[in-house]
């Protein structure tokens, strides 16, 4: 019976997250402008999409989304998984200075974020454009990266690294067969995290893009909603990112829990 | 292990992308255009009531979100991590799921739904958009404390003689209360300082204080919008103190 409303509530409150995307999912199927009017069913929208031509500023703004969200998850998951190993690692006071800093980011806004690097970039004469919006990504994400690790070093047993340097290991070696494995899940959730808030991001992105015609998905679709319509493109557009999250979520999730059986099995 | 000077590099980034720019903050709140040392960008606040007022309605705006997030998410959080009540990883993912999609994307569904159910769009669909928007955010960090958690505490509340309720008030509710943290910290800001959303939400009839930020940096207004910045930044780090000093307490009680 708990049971039962366990589950209730928790389809109840996915119906109230999905509703949104699902009327968006339906409405790209029809040909009307506007949202809400259906016109009978029609593939046309997701042709358009793909046939490029009056819509590649769309396509190419999904591709910058793409690749600034890869580079600043990488640059930010390989400085924060060494940054996280140093922290650990650091005695009191050194260690509370290195988690305040750590904390700023995350506490800030991404206005204050988008503002304070605005304002850097143009103090420094940079101009902005893809560089300017990587670093903006790598400073918010970095922060994650570090709070994804850290709890992984904390719940390590010390004793196995150690050991490990007891048993002949190089510090090297330790840390690649030992505190490597260890942190591994760590620094994986940290890069989706990491690539998840890049990908999101609007506001520290529309103050460090620059003027030079950069757009990323959200700036795109930003500049489309102020000028009144939303291109219509867009309904199949969110679909298929929809769709294809979700299938290689479930995917990746089903795989993980296949091997965790049979390692259990194994282990039996 | 002698590794604490792998922080360097990072302390190298932070001094250089987070203290910088902030100090760059302070800077131009306290000048004027030209450069001079000036208190008027404050001034300028106090005596706009329009600013002000919009100020103290995104905090309404930002408590009421992350209100609602806390009692809709913590008992979503704490069935996912319950594996007597969802033994289902797929359920975690689709919750997490709704991070993936773009927060424009997400809210223009929003203003999709209610134009689809013919509700006005106004206040009800801006705070059901910010829910909508940052109730994942709040699930994850809960759901990853409990998850965490070390059942041997539990088990032994209840060896003890605990009653579910006290299990739950006096072991698991303390235990979470990082994870809780953290996702207001993840509701809270974000909700106060957007800017966009709440403008396609309420067909530009509600401001919040971000979007007046914004307006004066992009009207070229950096001083004003500098200092505006300085009053957020004050009031984070006022909510950050407190709730710093709650989170300490909560670990002494556990010790």
């Amino acid at each position: 019976m708990k049971k039962f409303f366990a589950q209730a509530y928790l389809w109840l409150l996915l119906a109230m997250l999905y509703a949104p995307i699902l009327i968006i999912a339906i409405f790209s199927f029809t040909e009307a402008k506007v949202l809400g009017n259906w016109t009978g069913f029609s593939t046309k929208l997701y042709t358009s999409l793909f046939s490029g031509g009056v819509h590649h500023s769309l396509l190419s703004a999904i591709e910058n989304t793409f690749i600034i969200a890869i580079v600043s998850a990488a640059i930010a998951t390989v400085l924060g998984s060494i940054a996280a190993i140093g922290i650990f690692n650091l005695r009191n006071r050194q260690k509370m200075i290195m988690n305040t800093l750590n904390n700023i980011p995350m506490l800030n806004p991404d206005i204050i974020t988008g503002i304070s690097l605005f304002l850097l970039f143009v103090s420094l004469g940079i101009t902005q454009g893809y560089a300017t919006v990587i670093l903006a990504h790598v400073t918010f994400c970095t922060p994650y990266v570090v709070l994804c690790v850290m709890p992984r070093l904390q719940q390590m047993n010390p004793n196995i690294y150690e050991a490990a340097l007891d048993l002949g290991a190089t510090p090297g070696q330790a840390l690649r067969k030992v505190l490597m494995p260890e942190i591994k899940p760590g620094m994986i959730s940290g890069f989706i995290l990491a690539f998840t808030l890049s990908i999101d991001d609007f506001a520290v992105t529309i103050f460090t893009i620059g003027t030079e015609g950069l757009e990323t998905l959200s700036t795109y679709i930003y500049a489309d909603a102020r000028k009144g319509g939303l291109t219509p493109e867009l309904r199949p557009l969110s679909t298929i990112i929809f769709v294809t999250v979700l299938l290689l979520l479930i995917t990746i999730n089903v795989r993980a829990q296949r091997a965790q059986k049979a390692k259990e099995k194994e282990l039996k | 292990m002698k590794r604490g000077s792998w922080s360097f590099p990072y302390f190298i980034f932070l001094l250089i992308f987070v203290v910088l720019p902030l100090a760059l903050i302070f800077l131009y709140a306290f000048q004027d255009a030209e450069g001079n040392f000036t208190l008027k960008n404050f001034s300028k606040f106090i005596s706009s009531p329009e600013a002000a007022n919009t100020f103290v309605y995104s905090i309404g705006v930002a408590i009421i979100t992350t209100v609602l997030c806390i009692l809709l998410g913590y008992p979503a959080a704490y069935i996912l991590s319950n594996s007597e009540l969802c033994r289902s990883k797929v359920m975690v993912v689709l919750f997490i799921l709704p991070m993936w999609i773009n927060i424009l994307v997400r809210t223009l569904a929003t203003v999709a739904l209610f134009d689809f159910l013919r509700l006005p769009l106004g206040e009800g669909a801006l705070i059901f958009g910010m829910v909508y928007n940052f109730l994942p955010f709040m699930i994850y960090p809960i759901y990853n404390t409990l998850q965490k958690m070390d059942h041997s505490y539990i088990e032994a509340a209840q060896d003890l003689g605990a009653s579910p309720m006290t299990v739950f008030t006096k072991v698991v509710a303390p235990l979470s209360m990082p994870g809780v943290m953290s996702g207001v910290m993840m509701v809270f800001m974000p909700t106060i300082s957007t800017f966009a959303i709440a403008e396609l939400l309420t067909m530009n009839n509600i401001k919040l204080f971000g979007t007046t930020i914004q307006e004066n940096i992009n009207n070229g207004m950096w001083n004003y919008g500098a200092a505006l910045s300085l009053i957020m930044l004050v009031i984070i780090f006022a909510t950050n103190l407190f709730s710093d000093s709650e989170e300490q307490t909560n670990n002494e009680g556990i010790i």
